[in-house]
């Protein structure tokens, strides 16, 4: 339903997920946003936030906050915990060849607080 | 030349692709469209429900079209043409002339003459515009009705159950599902599947109305039954788009099918028809492969009549109708002739109701050649199978081989592809041929499948034929003697092994140290727990300190292992499978308490499933504080040591095997390798406690110990081999040692004692030198270092819940601590839960 509302409507807002250091360097945290599961990641080594959806679209798991970042090439990515589905953290492209892709939100950290931005419930 | 195009679908844009690059001087194309979105991909229109946006969907964007020179008209479709003088005009006012016009208008979805249609909450499943309407409905939508079992209907009622109506239901007029596609025993199976997704199926019911007032509140059937219903989505097959033909006076068939020869030209000669619109030889052809074919002899016919030449070059014949396609993650596929019967025809079939799977092969009854077939469940091997079929490639002595369950001593490839002729269709979605993907592999360099994509465009389609893409490409590169360098992955050129040595040397404690010292890039999930479990194997450090954490394979990082939904199990040691009464009550009182499942594992210890990530520290706490620790089931380590009684209860036992067991399991907890570790201690020749079947194995004889090596069970089951005998405790515990540092320090990730000694040039020979005799003079340092990882043992979850900074990971949400998942959820199973289905 997510997926629809954000075609239907344009309305956004910037939402303080957390602080920086309650996220983990290197790897991701799950953000609960009413209904709404973000899978919120810090790239320390890239210096580089980035949030998605946390379902895997696979097997509709609440999963990918739990699973391993790392890159292909430039791009980064991140595993899923249960069959290791790769997704671009990017785009949200799925990069080990299945049509299936992830919704991914811009983040930005002001004042050591970190925000997602996410449609307005 | 003016060349219109009216219709914007799959089809007209594959038209337009092809026609641009033929680069037809003089050429100017207009494109007329209803829709308002640029030709989008209909084939996978249920990806919107599952989170596709439009723009995923899309073709090309509007931008392709100015690009290459199109005049792109949306949501302007065309109300009339005047074949005499070759002119067309649209709903918003423009008025053409055309000299070739090619109608791609598609199909409509069938809307069946029912009482009460025209409710609120009657939706068709067509257009993206559809799409959003059931959308918005579902919203306050409760049950949710499917009219239409085949092929798209299914694909309607998965995207109600994406869109969370989980009253779902289908309706069939036939007497089952994908009544083209299937016979009555495949329907069967598929129908159980479905079934047991959630999903109500019934079959053989006529909707004689649609009840409610402004909106639909149910349907009646002819037999008289009835069904309540928010929502209804009618899916009952498809109506060809050629009402502008019929005005126009171009000769159409008995549903409204455009007439069109050979090269798709209608009655009138100046005007083509392809795509659904199109009826060839009295059939349409309803499959976007067949479409595409129909849009390249058009083209080509087209390119023919610029050229003033007379030479054609390509017709279309019709097309082979052979489907695979995922129906809620199901795989259903019928090629050839699927229902061929009678005397002239072998039928092979293999039907299995527990897993779901349903296979038919018809042969001819010589037994020489594939006719058709169905698979339900499992259809891995249709890509061959059509081929087979389609070639007419001989088939072996057993034809039923070709649908077996591929058993040891089988090779899962091999037969298959390399029998294939160079003319072998692999990708009919885009008319790629197997020489066309080898000659990119040895001609064009292409070494990865997505560059074999890029430069065939195989498997860009459907992508059903991608395994095999894949394993042409394996197989064309060995032809050519590429020899691949066993590393790690793109980030580290080494081997393990040669990892293992420069991580020692330098020594590095963590894994962002050995990437920056040792690799490139940012690591990935292959790198980061094979170097998470080096830097374990080496110093034994609490893997969740220091940073390493993340780069920890999921498992290890939450310290338990992963189960459907999302929650965790958790196994205390039990060494030797010894237990107390007062410890069993414990772990029966955690899991009353945490409402887990419990199950005996097949390493003598418990299994507890069902915890919730933030349950997983208290929990812990209460195990930890009546005497257990980490089981480490979730470590690529050592887990159990099985143990018979032995000579304290058996009355054949000859040494007591339980607390050797023992004393084995407490020096090696913890201890992580390249994978899993089991082990086993039996008291005697009868070997109860299985010690042949795991990675060291010791059987008790009348003077000591028989120690046994590199056995296990799992999918290929393999025997240890015995490795020495009739030792005494110490010096078997010694030669452990060595083999373990040895196994650790050499083998290749994920590589269990087994394969890593069948790899082992010598064997067993070799292997029983360098352990027993010392060959390698690694002996004493072997022993040592081992000495310090047991030394540097200590139970991780004691540490992690002392710890506040790691304890406070165990949480689903970050900023709601202590709240659960709540999409977590479990059926019950004989008096316990169980993971809800996925």
């Amino acid at each position: 339903m997510t997926t629809e509302k954000a075609i239907l409507t344009q309305d956004k807002t910037w939402f303080a997920a957390c602080r920086v250091e309650d996220v983990v360097e290197n790897g991701g945290v799950c953000i609960k946003y009413g209904d709404e599961q973000i899978a919120l990641f810090y790239f320390t080594r890239r210096n580089e936030w980035y949030a998605t959806q946390n379902e895997c679209p696979h097997k509709k798991q609440m999963a990918l906050s739990r699973g391993m970042i790392g890159t292909k090439g430039e791009e980064p990515k991140v595993a899923c915990p249960f069959h290791k589905k790769t997704f671009s953290l990017r785009t949200g492209e799925c990069l080990t060849g299945d049509s299936c892709s992830i919704k991914t939100y811009p983040v930005k950290v002001e004042d050591g607080l970190v925000y997602i931005k996410v449609d307005i419930h | 030349m003016k060349i219109i195009v009216v219709g914007n679908g799959m089809v007209g844009y594959k038209f337009c692709e092809k026609l641009i690059a033929k680069k037809l001087p003089n050429a100017e194309i207009t494109v007329f469209g209803e829709e308002q979105y640029p030709a989008y991909d209909r084939v996978h229109l249920s990806d919107f429900f599952a989170g596709k946006k439009p723009e995923d969907l899309s073709l090309a964007p509007a931008s392709w079209y100015a690009d290459n020179g199109i005049d792109l008209h949306l949501g302007d479709p065309v109300q009339y043409i005047r074949p005499a003088i070759k002119l067309l005009q649209t709903h918003k006012g423009h008025i053409r002339n055309y000299d070739i016009l090619v109608l791609a208008t598609g199909s409509s979805a069938f809307v069946p003459r029912i009482e009460g249609i025209e409710k609120q909450g009657v939706f068709l499943y067509r257009t993206i515009e559809d799409l959003h309407l059931i959308a918005a409905y579902a919203k306050k939508a409760r049950k949710g009705v499917v009219i239409g079992g085949g092929l798209l209907g299914l694909e309607a009622a998965k995207a109600l159950l994406d869109l969370g109506i989980q009253d779902s239901h289908v309706i069939e007029y036939a007497d089952r599902l994908m009544p083209r596609q299937l016979d009555e025993s495949g329907a069967e199976i598929l129908t159980n599947t479905l079934t047991s997704l959630g999903l109500s199926i019934h079959t053989g019911k006529n909707t004689a109305r649609i009840c409610g007032k402004e909106s639909i509140t149910g349907l009646e059937f002819t037999d008289g039954t009835s069904l309540e219903t928010d929502l209804l989505v009618v899916s009952a097959g498809i109506r060809p788009r050629g009402e502008l033909a019929v005005e126009a006076g171009l000769e159409t068939g008995m549903n409204g099918g455009i007439v069109v020869n050979n090269f798709l030209q209608t009655s009138d000669p100046s005007i083509y028809a392809i795509g659904e619109c199109a009826l060839y030889n009295e059939m349409i052809y309803g499959l976007i492969a067949p479409g595409y074919e129909m849009a390249e002899v058009a083209v080509q016919e087209i390119c023919r009549l610029s050229a003033n030449s007379t030479q054609r070059t390509r017709e279309f014949t019709g097309y082979d109708m052979s489907t695979k396609l995922k129906l809620v993650g199901t795989d259903v596929a019928s090629f050839g002739e699927p229902f061929a019967n009678g005397p002239e025809v072998r039928n092979i079939i293999l039907k299995d109701s527990a897993k779901g799977i349903y296979k038919r092969l018809n042969v001819t009854a010589d037994g020489k050649y594939l006719l058709g077939g169905i698979l339900v469940g499992d259809a891995k091997q249709y890509n061959l199978l059509l081929q087979t079929c389609k070639n007419r490639i001989l088939l072996p002595q057993h034809p039923e081989d070709l649908i077996l369950p591929v058993r040891e001593g089988k090779k899962e490839e091999g037969t298959g592809i390399t029998a294939l002729p160079d003319e072998a269709l692999i990708c009919s979605c885009e008319g790629v041929t197997k020489g066309a993907i080898c000659q990119a592999v040895s001609d064009q360099g292409c070494e990865t499948v997505d560059e074999i994509k890029k430069c065939t465009k195989a498997g860009t389609g459907c992508s059903g034929c991608l395994p095999m893409v894949k394993d042409l490409m394996v197989h064309t590169l060995k032809q050519q003697g590429k020899y691949v360098r066993n590393v790690l992955c793109e980030h580290f050129n080494y081997s393990r092994q040669e990892l293992f040595d420069l991580i020692k040397l330098h020594e590095l404690k963590t894994y962002n140290e050995v990437l920056d010292q040792l690799g490139k890039g940012d690591g990935c999930e292959v790198c980061k727990p094979a170097v998470s479990s080096l830097l374990a194997s080496l110093w034994n450090e609490m893997v969740l300190t220091k940073g390493n954490d993340t780069s920890q394979d999921s498992n290890d990082r939450f310290l338990a292992n992963i189960q459907r939904g999302g929650t965790y199990s958790v196994v205390p040691r039990i060494p030797g499978g010894e237990i107390t009464p007062e410890k069993l009550i414990v772990i029966g009182q955690v899991a009353q308490q945490y409402g887990l499942y419990t199950k005996i594992t097949g390493g003598q210890r418990i299994d507890l499933f069902g915890a919730h990530v933030s349950d997983l520290p208290a929990i812990w706490s209460a195990l930890i504080a009546a005497g257990f620790e980490s089981g480490h089931a979730y470590g690529k380590a050592l887990r159990t040591v099985k143990s018979c009684v032995g000579s304290t209860w058996c009355r054949f036992g000859l040494q007591d095997s339980v607390s050797f067991a023992i004393e084995v399991e407490e020096r090696y907890r913890g201890l992580r390798a390249p994978h899993k570790i089991k082990s086993a201690v039996s008291g005697c020749i009868r070997e109860c406690a299985e010690a042949q079947s795991k990675d060291f194995g010791i059987i008790a004889t009348e003077q000591g110990w028989n120690l046994y090596v590199c056995g296990n069970g799992g999918s290929k089951p393999q025997h240890a081999l015995l490795l020495a005998t009739d030792l005494d405790s110490a010096t078997c515990i010694r030669y452990i040692d060595r083999f373990l540092m040895f196994y650790i320090k050499t083998a290749d990730p994920l590589t269990r004692t087994a394969t890593w000694l069948n790899k082992m040039e010598g064997g067993i020979n070799y292997l029983r030198n360098v352990v027993v005799n010392d060959s390698l003079g690694m002996g004493a340092q072997w022993e040592a270092e081992m000495q310090a990882l047991v030394n540097a043992y200590q139970c991780e979850w004691k540490v992690a819940i002392e710890t506040p900074e790691i304890r406070k990971r165990f949480n689903h949400f970050v900023n709601a601590p202590g709240e659960k998942d709540p999409t977590v959820q479990f059926d019950s199973l004989r008096e316990q839960k169980k993971a809800a289905n996925w």
